[in-house]
C-alpha cells in the first residue's frame, strides 16, 4: 500500500545565521491510507512546524516530503496551493466565517473543486452536516452555535470534500470534555468511513484511545516507540 | 410553476452569492457607514464639478443656439464676447465655393434698468433718506443683434418673433435672466409690453425667449441689427462678433473650412464644437475652475480614505479567516478579488444615494442661480468612474494587510 505521505530525511529550521535554530531534525514517517495518527509531545517540540509543513503552508527546505505522490521539496507557490485543495485542515480555533450560515461555510471548501457542480453544493454540505449532527443548524449563522457545535462544522468544512488527508491541530482544546470527546468521535467515524488518513496534533491525553498509532516527538525528533 | 421559478432562483442565489457580499452584509452599521462615504465624497465631487459646470456651461449657450455649421471669429480675441472682425469678411466667405449663406451676429453689453424701479417714482425724500442707494455696479445685459431677414438662432421662440424686432426700440428679453434684471417676463405675461431702459434709451420689450444666463451675463437680449446700431452707433455694425456660415447641402464641411481658412486671414474658421470649445478654453484659464477641480479632488481624497478604513477593518477583522481559506487552499488572487469585489459594492452602493442627493442640489442651484445646471450623462459616468478608481484605490492600499495573513500563523 503506498504512503499518503512520505517524509524522509527531513530537516527544518527558522532564523538567519548566527540566529539559525534548527526546528526538526532528520524526520522519518509515512502515514498510510485510513490510518489516524495522533502526534504528541511537548510544546515547542516542532509538532505544528511538522504539520504545517505536511499541509504545504510551508515551504520544505531539506529532505524530501511526499503528500499523495507529490513531492513537496521545491515545489512552487500554484503547487502547493493545489496540494492543499486535497487537504482537509481542521485547527484548534474553528476559523468559520461569521458573515456566512452553517452550510455556507462548509460548502466554502467546496467552491475549491471545480469538478463538484454548483447545484451540488449544498445537498453535498447538507449531508456532511448530518453526519456530524449539525443538519438542523445548517441555516443558522455561528452566533448562535456552542464553541463544540462549531467545531463540529469544522470538522464538517474539513471533510465534505473527501480529502484523503486530514490535518488536526489540537482540535479539542478549546472544548470541555464531553464536547472533545464528541469532536474527536465523529472524526474517527468519518475517517473510516471516508477511508482517509488522519494527522492529529494533541496534548489532551483523554483522547489518544481513538488512534491507531501514536507519534511522540521531542525536541524536533521522532521517537521510535 | 412560479413556486418552481422561485426556488430555482432562490437556489441559484444561495449558490452564487459572492463571499464579498456576505461579508459586507453581515456587519450592517459598518456597511451604512461606508455606503454613507461613499456617498459624501460623490456629493463633494459633483458639487465641485457641478459649480464649476456652473461658471463654464452657459458660456457655450450661444454657439449652442446658432444656426449654421461654420463660424468666423477674429483671429485676435479668445472670445466672441471682446474681438470682432470687418463685415468685409463676411462678403469674402460667401463668395467662397461651398458657402450658402453667411450672416452677421453682433455681440455688445448694454446697462439695464431694471423695469420696476421705473414704475415706482422715487419721491425726493425717499432717496435723501438712502443717500448710499447708488448702484455702483449696474446690470448688464449681453445684446445679441443680428440681421431680421437673416435670423441666425436656432430657437424657434425667436424666429417666430423675428418681426417684432423691427419696431424701433424692440427686443427680445431671455426669461431665464437672472432675477436682478427685474420681474420683466412677469410683467410681460401679464401687460403684454414691457418699457424700460437700456443704455439711457427707452426700449420696450415686444416677446420673450428662452436661452438662460451666464455666470458672467445675467441675462440675454436680442435685438435687431438696426436698433443695435441705434442704440450703440452705426459704427458697432462694420464690425461682426461671430460669421455664421451655412454650407451647401452637398459640400463637404471640412473642404469648405480648408478653404476658408486659405483664403481669409486674420479671422478663424471655426466648426460649432470648435467654437464652443474655444469659448470654454478662454473661461477656463480663469483661476475659478482650478479651485473647484481641486476641490473635487479633496473629495476624491476623502473618499479614498473612508472607504480604506472600512476595508482595512473588514480584513483586519477577519485576518484569521482570510489565512483558513488560504490554508484550504483559495488563492491570494482569489481573496484579493473577494476585497475588490467588496470594493465595487461598496462603489455601486454609495453611488446611488450619492447621485440622488446631487441630483437635489443641482436642482437647488438652478433654482437659485438660475444658470443652467443640467446632470449630464458624461459627468455622472466620470464620477461614476472616479468612485470606482476611489474603492480600487482604497482596496490595493487594504489587500497589503491580506497579503499578511500567513496561512501558517493559523495552527
Amino acid at each position: 500500500m503506498n504512503p499518503i505521505v512520505s517524509i524522509e530525511n527531513l530537516n527544518h529550521s527558522f532564523g538567519q545565521g548566527a540566529l539559525r535554530k534548527t526546528v526538526l531534525t532528520d524526520i522519518n514517517l509515512q502515514l498510510y491510507p485510513g490510518e489516524i495518527v495522533i502526534l504528541e509531545g511537548p510544546s515547542g517540540s516542532g509538532k505544528t512546524t511538522l504539520l504545517t509543513l505536511i499541509g504545504a503552508l510551508r515551504s520544505v527546505q531539506e529532505g524530501s516530503l511526499k503528500i499523495i505522490d507529490r513531492e513537496l521539496y521545491r515545489a512552487n507557490k500554484q503547487q502547493l496551493i493545489q496540494i492543499r485543495n486535497q487537504i482537509g485542515f481542521i485547527f484548534q480555533s474553528h476559523n468559520l466565517l461569521k458573515c456566512l450560515r452553517v452550510w455556507e461555510n462548509v460548502s466554502m471548501s467546496l467552491k475549491l473543486h471545480k469538478d463538484i457542480p454548483k447545484r451540488d453544493r449544498r445537498s453535498r454540505s447538507l449531508d456532511i452536516l448530518s453526519a456530524v449532527g449539525m443538519g438542523d443548524r445548517a441555516d443558522y449563522y455561528l452566533d448562535s452555535l456552542s464553541g463544540g457545535q462549531k467545531q463540529r462544522v469544522a470538522i464538517a468544512r474539513a471533510l465534505v470534500s473527501r480529502p484523503k488527508l486530514v490535518l488536526a491541530d489540537e482540535p479539542t482544546s478549546s472544548l470541555d470534555s464531553k464536547s472533545g470527546r464528541t469532536v474527536v468521535e465523529i472524526m474517527q467515524r468519518l475517517a473510516k468511513d471516508e477511508g482517509c488518513t488522519v494527522l492529529l496534533v494533541t496534548h489532551d491525553n483523554r483522547i489518544l484511545d481513538i488512534a491507531d498509532r501514536i507519534v511522540h516527538m521531542e525536541d524536533g525528533s521522532l521517537l521510535k516507540n | 410553476m412560479k413556486l418552481y421559478f422561485l426556488k430555482s432562483l432562490r437556489s441559484f442565489l444561495q449558490v452564487n452569492k459572492p463571499l464579498a457580499w456576505s461579508q459586507l452584509s453581515h456587519n450592517k452599521v459598518r456597511l451604512a457607514v461606508a455606503m454613507t462615504g461613499v456617498a459624501f465624497s460623490n456629493i463633494l465631487i459633483f458639487t465641485q464639478l457641478g459649480l464649476r459646470a456652473l461658471l463654464f456651461d452657459g458660456i457655450t449657450l450661444v454657439p449652442q443656439n446658432l444656426k449654421g455649421d461654420l463660424f468666423l471669429t477674429s483671429a485676435y480675441s479668445p472670445t466672441i464676447d471682446f474681438g470682432s472682425f470687418p463685415r468685409i469678411f463676411l462678403y469674402k466667405a460667401a463668395a467662397v465655393e461651398g458657402v450658402a449663406s453667411a450672416s452677421p451676429l453682433y455681440i455688445g453689453t448694454g446697462n439695464w434698468v431694471n423695469p420696476e424701479l421705473i414704475l415706482k417714482q422715487p419721491t425726493i425724500s425717499e432717496d435723501k433718506k438712502d443717500p448710499k442707494k447708488v448702484n455702483f455696479f449696474p446690470n448688464r445685459v449681453r445684446i445679441l443683434a443680428f440681421n431680421p431677414v437673416q435670423p441666425v438662432f436656432d430657437l424657434p421662440e425667436v424666429n417666430q418673433q423675428v418681426d417684432l424686432l423691427k419696431i424701433p426700440g424692440g427686443l427680445l428679453f431671455d426669461r431665464l435672466s437672472q432675477s436682478q434684471l427685474g420681474p420683466v417676463s412677469q410683467i410681460y405675461d401679464r401687460v403684454g409690453h414691457v418699457t424700460t431702459i437700456m443704455d439711457k434709451r427707452r426700449t420696450s420689450v415686444v416677446g420673450l425667449f428662452s436661452m438662460g444666463s451666464t455666470f458672467f451675463h445675467k441675462g440675454h437680449v436680442i435685438m435687431s441689427d438696426w436698433n443695435y446700431a441705434a442704440f450703440q452707433g452705426q459704427s458697432k455694425l462694420k464690425n461682426v462678433s461671430v460669421g455664421i456660415l451655412t454650407i451647401e447641402p452637398d459640400a463637404d464641411i471640412e473642404q469648405v473650412q480648408q478653404r476658408l481658412k486659405s483664403s481669409l486671414k486674420d479671422v478663424t474658421v471655426l466648426t460649432r464644437s470648435e467654437l464652443m470649445e474655444a469659448e470654454q478654453n478662454f473661461r477656463a484659464q480663469f483661476p475659478e475652475g482650478k479651485i473647484l477641480n481641486f476641490g473635487a479632488v479633496v473629495g476624491f481624497i476623502v473618499g479614498v480614505v473612508i472607504v480604506y478604513q472600512v476595508l482595512y477593518a473588514d480584513v483586519s477583522d477577519h485576518l484569521p479567516e482570510y489565512a483558513t481559506l488560504k490554508a484550504m487552499g483559495y488563492s491570494d488572487v482569489s481573496l484579493l478579488r473577494v476585497v475588490l469585489t467588496e470594493a465595487a459594492i461598496l462603489a455601486i452602493l454609495g453611488f446611488i444615494p450619492g447621485f440622488f442627493t446631487s441630483y437635489g442640489m443641482y436642482s437647488l442651484l438652478v433654482a437659485i442661480t438660475r444658470i443652467p445646471l443640467v446632470m449630464r450623462a458624461d459627468i455622472v459616468l466620470q464620477v461614476f468612474l472616479l468612485t470606482l478608481t476611489m474603492c480600487a484605490i482604497s482596496a490595493a492600499i487594504a489587500t497589503n494587510k491580506l497579503r499578511s495573513a500567513d496561512p501558517a500563523d493559523v495552527f
